[in-house]
């Protein structure tokens, strides 16, 4: 008996896969960002189904709304801009369906070889409740250096992203 | 079951991302197949959480996404310089280092 929250799951499953196809066969960049958003957006919808709310609102938050927008700055950015649409042709295609039809043979055959559904922890499938207070209790006490420290490297990164696009200060060029 | 469905969609996205990694030329395309193949990880840590009540998976996914956002900031202002210089983001055209 099919029930509407499964319905809905294997809907939502279905457009990512099918946006990330997408990916793989257009040739125009900026239709792949525009698929790539899809594939973010459905894929949030897949984590509030698996009872993670809060990784789905991050999904939004840092992907849709963070490195789809950097992705699409550097389209413009590097791209001669003109009538011509923004192409990149493929290359290698042989070689590159070779090498992921196998690697997705492998996998597929490891998964349905697996038998998850033999192990223990997986008869107990009851959908963890809301989750996002346990959560965030466990975030600030048993994580919390981790959580710093990957603050500090987001810091980091962005100060040195932000450093290597500027524009190059004059005493750089003098000493380069 | 449902879990095999949702690691089969995720090997698929991993496996888009190592295609377009291999067969495109461009930096932006390259970097939105690493961007896919990241993702495919943090689907899998997901669904595999969401049997565990200590909350592990999401944590890590957590971080994961941090690094990822990290690595996409750095590689797309990398991208952006390499194309000031060069006037080109073909990465094949791009091969001549300084020194």
């Amino acid at each position: 008996m099919p029930d509407l929250n499964n319905i809905l799951l294997y809907v939502f499953m279905g457009l990512c896969g099918l946006s990330a196809l997408f990916i793989m066969f257009t040739k125009n960049i900026l239709y792949a960002a525009i698929a790539l958003m899809i594939t973010f957006l459905s894929m949030a919808v897949i984590f509030i189904f698996l009872g993670a709310e809060f990784v789905a609102i991050t999904q939004i938050l840092v992907y849709v709304g963070g490195i789809l927008i950097l992705l699409v700055f550097g389209i413009m950015l590097t791209n001669k801009t003109g009538t011509n649409k923004v192409i990149s042709l493929t290359y290698n295609k042989v070689l590159g369906f070779v090498a992921s039809g196998a690697l997705f043979i492998i996998l597929f055959k490891g998964i349905t070889l697996a038998n998850f559904s033999a192990l223990g922890w997986n008869k107990d499938s009851t959908l963890l409740e809301p989750s996002i207070s346990s959560f965030g209790k466990i975030l600030m006490t048993d994580y919390v250096i981790a959580f710093e420290i990957i603050g500090l490297l987001l810091l980091l990164a962005l100060i040195g992203a932000v450093r290597i696009a500027g524009k190059a200060r004059k005493e750089v060029n003098n000493g380069a | 079951m449902e879990l095999n469905y949702i690691l089969t969609l995720s090997a698929l996205l991993f496996v888009i991302g190592l295609f377009v990694v291999i067969t495109r030329k461009n930096a932006i395309m390259v970097l939105i197949g690493i961007e896919l193949m990241l993702n495919a990880a943090n689907l899998n840590l997901i669904a595999f959480s969401s049997f565990d009540s200590t909350l592990q998976g999401q944590i890590f996914s957590i971080f994961l996404i941090t690094v990822a956002a990290a690595e996409a900031a750095v590689g797309l202002a990398i991208v952006v310089k390499v194309y000031n210089y060069f006037r080109t983001a073909d990465l094949d055209k791009i091969n001549e280092m300084k020194g």
